[in-house]
């Protein structure tokens, strides 16, 4: 200690007088920077988890009323003489004259029965616009059903629940604006006229949706399912998995605990890290290159996407599962190779079933990733408009995410409303298949 | 339906042909199984093998081989002048054959001649059904006997399984390097099959995109140009609008839960975070075009500006929201890679925690950001669905965000969805803009990958 700092001159006071209140000065700054910085970092995950609510709700918003239907109830009158003009009695050719017989009549005459004011023919025949092209096939069903069972319904008075258009569907979901000018809504004020004189009569009813989980496509939105892409998604995961799986694991197995050090493998790595990048649209024009001309497989079939798409999620279960490998310690495989166990009987008996869990997980992502997919599918004619439910690999189909697609771009506001309803579906499947993964994990996974 | 009951027999003669095996060989040492070079086990195995490859791989021959066959056997027995047809005509031609075998809606007059062609291809595919059955269970069962004729104590059966199952292994690991060459084989012969038509200068530098072709003289609209300057530009200014919103807010989000957040929280948001790169695209493509479009649209009415209704600005938006997780991700790795010293260092002399992040921890993360970065516009590039949704088909040069634009993947889907004879330049314009696409996409990868690696290894 020296006599100067007992003692400080009077500049030197000063000077540190005003250094700390400088010091206080910017400190106050900078923690006023320390707090902006943390508000940046904070309002960036807030907008992105905001923007994540935002996509549920809406699509959620848009996509719940797609699971009901609206209804109406007719007393429908089943005359011979439409039905069975020609009077046949033999059971087998009246059968075959019901399933081609005309069946818009008894609808026809159903609904003007409920007008009787209504007596100019083109109102009438705007009166049956009220009602679903697909109640004819309601009707049929019932007759063919109550005829192949014994009991002739014909001749009889039937009350039957059917679908009304779609038009009529998104009024009574409040999705068409009665205020606007007529031009612009698709429903007439003497429609909504109409429609408010059978819901004052009870004749409308609001039921849970079972064509959507039930029919294929439609170019009539009340009649489109999803079914048919669901089955179309199931058969294209099928091969997919049945060909990712084996091949992805014995690939990480051969690579981890084989492979020698030297250039082959380098390359092989390398390779499966920049497949792993490629865009998905890619595979799709490989697919439509190799599988389709060359191979000359057929279009739109699950075959083919199952294919391609197992070729796109290979890397990803290949990076997975060596992953896995990896976690496991050398210990197990030393005891094991040891007490005189082949390098084969090691890998296979010791190593691959405690890798199991992970391998699998990173399996489920994979999976899940092909589900959503689109782009490629798109290339190799998944993208046809097909009624019928594939029953096999070979059957030209569509799969979900293209179903999404394929609605999304149709004008009437009801496709808007299932292609919703068919994300909503998706990303429940997806949900299901992540939460497997994550319980997965956390079951099986052991920390060495 | 045959093949599920052919695969059926197979496996249940491949099982049997295990049990065989084992069984044959504890009798020939009487039952001790340690007079055996190999476990009971591989013996069962060994006569399985036996029994199935070589039953399977000529079950396979037969199933891609077949159709071409019988086809071929069919068109010979037809009468010649049917035979002359142009190939196209013909394949209509088989098609109402094979129709009218499987009592299918045939397409023309059935005429005694396609009815006696038709009972022909019948009798080809029963004779050729037979003929398989017969062949792969002649060869199954063979295997199978001499798999076990082979069995003796001395037979080394382990070594013999694990060499197969080390093929199996070393074969599913080149099918990632068979991919790569699929990929580029069929992308560089399509697309010299473009560029024999088109000349690549005029693909790679020429300023209008109008790939319809003139059926007639005095069309318009249709002039047949392939220049893919306006897709490559739009393809920049969505990646460009995406990489905005993306690192920014992937890159501050992944500091804010890397160096500020508690555990708890940290645990909560990123799984959330990780949700928007698990949606699928589809659903951002249905959002953007459905939700986000029609509302810039509106806004942009309401200040009197002209917005298009597929503007790249809500493409890009949403494509930035995607990629958010995955610019987060990448940079929460290496962020948490910088060495702990270093954080301490910078806190004990005094700076601030902010202070720190951007004067010590990011510019030694920066080299690791960027790759992160350059793999997120990779990744922008090659995005499909949201830009087909949400982004226009028209090609227009423009730099404004509020019209639309079109892109490489956009184009590449609407030239080949839909029917399209295979031969036209129009079709194949989508090989040679898949090839540029892969090219790009490559060539960002191998930098990124190159980048963070280097990086990495300065710190371990």
């Amino acid at each position: 200690m020296s006599d100067t700092a007992a003692t400080p001159p009077v500049e030197s006071v000063l000077d540190n007088r005003r250094a700390s209140a400088a010091i206080a000065r910017s400190l106050k700054r900078r923690y006023r920077a320390e707090r902006r910085f943390r508000a940046y970092g904070i309002a960036a995950v807030g907008f992105a988890l905001l923007f994540l609510a935002f996509l549920f709700v809406d699509i959620i918003g848009k996509g719940l009323p797609a699971f009901t239907q609206t209804m109406i109830r007719l007393d429908v009158t089943l005359y011979p003489q439409d039905l069975n003009p020609e009077g046949v009695t033999n059971h087998e050719q009246l059968l075959k004259v019901l399933s081609t017989a005309n069946y818009r009549k008894p609808i026809f005459q159903a609904i003007t029965d409920l007008f009787p004011d209504v007596t100019s023919r083109s109102e009438q025949r705007r009166l049956l616009k009220l009602v679903s092209p697909g109640a004819t096939f309601d009707i049929r069903k019932e007759v063919m059903e109550a005829e192949e069972a014994g009991r002739s319904i014909i001749g009889q008075r039937v009350s039957l629940l059917v679908p009304t258009s779609d038009d009529i569907d998104q009024l009574e979901k409040g999705h068409i604006n009665a205020d606007a000018p007529e031009a612009e809504r698709r429903v007439s004020d003497l429609e909504i006229g109409w429609f408010n004189r059978l819901k004052e009569r009870g004749l409308i009813e609001t039921t849970f949706n079972t064509t959507l989980f039930t029919a294929g496509d439609s170019r009539s939105p009340e009649l489109a399912g999803l079914w048919g892409a669901i089955v179309g998604s199931f058969w294209t995961m099928l091969v997919t998995l049945a060909l990712s799986f084996p091949l992805a694991v014995g690939a990480s197995i051969y690579l981890e605990e084989f492979a020698p050090k030297n250039r082959w493998t380098q390359l092989i790595e390398v390779n499966i890290n920049n497949l792993a990048a490629v865009p998905s649209i890619v595979f799709g024009l490989l697919g439509l290159a190799v599988f389709l001309n060359f191979f000359g497989l057929p279009r739109s079939a699950p075959l083919v996407g199952g294919m391609v798409l197992a070729l796109m999620t290979l890397p990803t279960i290949i990076i997975a599962s060596r992953a896995a490998l990896k976690s496991v310690p050398p210990s197990i495989r030393e005891a094991a190779l040891g007490v005189g166990a082949s390098k084969v009987q090691t890998v296979f008996q010791h190593v691959v079933p405690l890798a199991l869990p992970g391998m699998l997980t990173g399996t489920i992502i994979g999976m899940a990733q092909a589900l959503g997919e689109t782009a490629p599918l798109l290339m190799i004619g998944m993208i046809a408009f097909i009624v019928d439910i594939p029953s096999g690999p070979l059957d030209p189909s569509t799969v979900m995410p293209v179903q999404i697609y394929l609605w999304s771009d149709l004008p009437e506001r009801a496709f808007v409303e299932k292609a919703s309803a068919a994300i909503m579906v998706l990303l429940g499947f997806l949900i299901v298949m992540n939460a497997l993964a994550v319980l997965l994990r956390k079951r099986f996974e052991r920390k060495w | 339906m045959t093949t599920l009951i052919f695969v059926v027999v197979l496996l249940a003669l491949t099982v049997a042909g295990f049990y065989l095996g084992r069984s044959r060989a504890l009798v020939a040492v009487s039952g001790k199984a340690r007079n055996l070079h190999s476990l009971p086990g591989y013996y069962g195995y060994y006569v399985a093998l036996w029994c199935g490859i070589p039953a399977f791989v000529l079950l396979g021959l037969w199933l891609s081989a077949e159709p071409y066959v019988v086809e071929r056997l069919l068109v010979s027995s037809l009468p010649e002048a049917v035979q002359e047809l142009p190939p196209n005509r013909l394949g209509l031609y088989i098609n109402d054959i094979r129709n009218l075998a499987d009592d299918n809606i045939v397409s023309r007059d059935v005429g005694p001649e396609l009815r006696a062609a038709a009972d022909r291809y019948n009798g080809l595919k029963r004779v050729s059904l037979v003929a398989a059955i017969v062949s792969v269970l002649a060869v199954a069962i063979a295997g199978l006997t001499y798999g076990r004729h082979l069995i003796s104590p001395k037979l080394r059966a382990r070594n013999g399984v694990e060499r197969v199952i080390t093929f199996f292994l070393i074969a599913s690991s080149t099918i990632a390097i068979l991919t790569t060459i699929g990929i580029v084989m069929s992308l560089v012969f399509e697309a010299s099959r473009f560029f024999a038509q088109v000349s690549p200068l005029e693909f790679l530098f020429g300023l209008e995109w109008s790939p319809q072709i003139a059926l007639r003289a005095d069309q318009v609209g249709a002039s047949g140009r392939f220049g893919a300057i306006p897709l490559l530009a739009g393809t920049m200014l969505i990646s460009f609008i995406a990489m905005c919103v993306a690192a920014p807010i992937g890159l501050l989000s992944a500091i804010y839960l890397a160096e500020y957040a508690p555990s708890r929280i940290r645990a909560m948001v990123k799984p959330m975070l990780e949700i928007l790169a698990g949606i699928p695209t589809v659903v951002y493509g249905f959002f953007a075009a459905l939700t986000v479009a029609p509302a810039f649209r509106e806004w942009g009415e309401a200040l009197g500006l002209s917005v298009s209704s597929e503007s790249a600005l809500a493409a890009g938006l949403v494509m930035g929201i995607m990629i958010i997780p995955f610019v987060s991700s990448l940079s929460d790795d290496v962020i948490s890679a910088v060495p702990q010293a270093m954080r301490e260092g910078s806190l004990g002399m005094g700076a601030t925690k902010s202070e720190t992040i951007r004067r010590v921890i990011f510019p030694a993360a920066l080299p690791g950001i960027v790759g992160g970065l350059l793999l997120a516009v990779s990744r922008a590039i090659g995005e499909t669905m949201i830009v087909v949704m949400a982004a226009g088909l028209a090609a227009n040069l423009t730099a404004n965000p509020l019209q639309a634009v079109t892109t490489v993947t956009v184009q590449i889907v609407t030239l080949l969805v839909g029917d399209q004879e295979f031969d036209s330049p129009k079709t194949l314009a989508a090989f040679a803009l898949g090839l540029l696409l892969f090219c790009v996409t490559l060539v960002l990868n191998v930098i990124a990958l190159h980048v963070v690696n280097k990086y990495r290894e300065q710190y371990e």
